[in-house]
């Protein structure tokens, strides 16, 4: 278990209080200035050796993020944009940074915002955490009134606004352009890439985008350096990561812990173990809906980081673990997955607004037993028609948790479903197309 | 994609009180000059909080022209996000997670109870108007499950009968408390807590 001292979000369940002064006793705003004195390079270089990757599900380094933006700013503003559209089925982590770590995120906007030479940044968080929003909006008001922010915010000599942008309601906005588009005060749908936001981003100028975990956790390594971080965890899968374990569990729960942490320990330690005992678990998602779950018998050794979680054909996503148990009906599960995509779907590729669909209406049928044996064929034929055929990777998104039930369920789908749409016993019926296959039987 | 239709009875005009009038000032201010039609997200919501809870047709036509935007944009991004209410929805809006993680801890108790409380149907007034509910995508509060939202707040950790708690007390009018309606704290591990322990007992 990751020591205590290494936990880079101290104030995790609200112990000691989001407000600046507590902030400031955990180390938050402590030497801001000293940071930014050594130069935009050090900063950069420190979070490349700190092979810090992004939080938001995708895993960017995010030091190589930074280094895309141009060097020189020219006749557009550079904009810094923090992703807090959290959506992501089994994913509750940005929430309790927002409510509970506020400073972590502002002081980590502040040197982000230097290092890539932006004067404001927008934090997008989902509307429904309009409670969670109006807290962050508390400490952000806090730090212009000590001057943490604002003109020469935290005596740094840099300057710096932030303000929040609430999403309505829309998954597809966590999907970094469709993001912009919905700052821009447009239908979050998403832009083709290339250009990258790099270099034409919100309103055409260069913007970096960062989850909100990726940004809180910056001040942090640059003060205890990136040599700590890159210790913990393993080559390239490095530090700490907030998992969220959701699901079939005695006690679920947000927990920071290492990288690279066996799946078995991560629930039967700090999530109390599977409902019924872990020979009652069915199957895991190990990182939040879009990934590809992951049966039993793969869970015993299993470790949760980027690279590993890929071998396995699944992903470490955005960390959030949905433990289901044998009580579940897994393809009423995947099903209703399946409806979340259909629901969220932007509708601006055809594959992905027609097929998230047409998936769901197949699994629901599947889940009934309704399904000929000839659709489970079809159903993982539909899912390679959206996968790389959408602008984003919704269509992938939408597509991997039925392939994933698909490999791993298969056998399961077909022993329910065994509707044969040849009517054997009620010959001649009249409307009856297939009737000379049954001639030809009898 | 979600199929989303204006309600059929709307007001002739609507117009942003003096309140709402400079919190929509306030917020065009957060955008670069020129860039105005950024602050229609923010607006809509201002209008969605002034009209009990749902933007009529005169609003979105008012902030067109607040914005110096064509209306349809702004009509395409009130029916795009699902968070704007097109229609009367009461004053206690109540939205139930249904996705996996809720699913698999009991969330159609939640809906049972909706059901029984407010109306059969999903986004049909309660007999006195208060209010309605509907089933809704992820809410973000998975560890939390099964959970719901009634206007602003989070309701936590619940299951069949403190739902039914929570929605008498909204039928008479009052608010109930947010959170966790299990006792824990926020996103802690009940009774199984093993980090940060120095500064729990602190």
């Amino acid at each position: 278990m990751l020591k205590d001292q290494d936990r880079i979000f101290q104030n995790l369940y609200n112990d000691l209080g989001p407000d600046l002064t507590s902030s400031q006793k955990r180390g938050d705003w402590v030497n801001t200035k000293e940071i930014t004195d050594k130069g935009r390079d050090w900063i950069i270089n420190e979070i490349k050796d700190s092979q810090l990757r992004g939080r938001g599900g995708a895993g960017f380094p995010t030091g190589l993020k930074w280094s895309f933006a141009p060097k020189e700013v020219g006749s557009r503003p550079h904009y810094l944009v923090i992703n807090g559209d959290e959506s992501e089925p089994g994913t509750c982590k940005d929430r309790d940074i927002l409510r509970f770590e506020p400073h972590k995120l502002i002081e980590g906007c502040l040197i982000a915002s230097y290092a890539i030479q932006a004067h404001v940044c927008y934090i997008y968080i989902r509307g429904e955490y309009f409670v969670d929003g109006q807290k962050l909006q508390a400490a952000i008001d806090e730090a212009y009134e000590k001057k943490l922010l604002g003109k020469n915010a935290a005596g740094t000599g840099w300057d710096l606004d932030i303000y929040i942008h609430y999403g309505a309601g829309a998954y597809i906005c966590g999907e970094e352009t469709a993001l912009l588009e919905s700052i821009e005060g447009k239908k979050g749908q998403p832009r083709l890439k290339p250009p990258f936001p790099a270099l034409i981003g919100l309103y055409g100028c260069p913007t970096i985008i960062n989850n909100v975990e990726t940004i809180a956790v910056v001040p942090t390594i640059l003060r205890r350096g990136g040599k700590w971080f890159a210790s913990l965890g393993r080559e390239k899968n490095t530090g700490t990561k907030i998992f969220c374990i959701s699901g079939n569990v005695n006690n679920p729960c947000n927990v920071e812990e290492e990288m690279n942490i066996p799946l078995k320990e991560l629930i039967e330690e700090h999530a109390g173990g599977v409902i019924g005992g872990w020979d009652n678990l069915q199957a895991v998602i190990p990182g939040g809906s879009s990934m590809p779950l992951i049966p039993k018998d793969k869970c015993e050794t299993l470790t949760m980081d980027f690279d590993s979680l890929m071998a396995e054909k699944s992903g470490l996503g955005t960390a959030g673990v949905v433990v289901i148990n044998k009580d579940q009906d897994i393809i009423k599960c995947m099903a209703r997955i399946a409806r979340f995509y259909k629901h969220e779907s932007c509708g601006q590729c055809t594959p992905c607004r027609e097929g998230s669909g047409w998936m769901w209406r197949m699994l629901e049928r599947m889940a009934k037993g309704e399904a000929s044996k000839d659709e489970i064929d079809m159903l993982g034929d539909v899912t390679k028609q959206i996968e790389g055929h959408t602008i984003c990777a919704f269509g992938e998104g939408s597509s991997w948790p039925v392939q994933g039930l698909l490999r791993h369920f298969k056998d399961e789908i077909k022993k329910r479903n065994k509707f044969d749409p040849i009517v054997k016993e009620n010959k001649n019926i009249p409307y009856l197309v297939d009737q000379h296959l049954l001639d030809k039987n009898a | 994609m979600s199929l989303r239709r204006p309600a059929k009875n709307q007001p002739e005009n609507f117009e942003f009180n003096p309140s709402s009038l400079e919190a929509a000032k306030n917020i065009v201010a957060k955008y670069p000059e020129g860039k105005q039609q950024s602050a229609v997200m923010a607006l809509l919501y201002i209008a969605q909080k002034q009209n009990d809870n749902w933007i009529p047709l005169a609003a979105m036509k008012y902030i067109a022209k607040f914005l110096n935007m064509p209306y349809i944009k702004v009509y395409e991004v009130a029916t795009f996000y699902s968070m704007y209410n097109l229609s009367p929805v009461g004053k206690y809006f109540v939205q139930v997670c249904t996705t996996t993680p809720c699913m698999i801890r009991g969330a159609s108790k939640l809906v049972e109870a909706c059901k029984e409380k407010i109306s059969e149907d999903e986004s049909v007034l309660s007999n006195d108007k208060s209010c309605s509910w509907m089933e809704v995508e992820c809410l973000g509060a998975c560890v939390n499950a099964p959970m719901m939202q009634i206007n602003d707040d989070y309701y936590e950790d619940l299951d069949k009968e403190k739902t039914l708690k929570i929605l008498d007390k909204i039928l008479k009018g009052e608010k109930p408390t947010p959170g966790s309606y299990r006792g824990r704290i926020n996103n802690e591990p009940e009774n199984n807590r093993k980090t940060l322990m120095d500064l729990k007992n602190a």
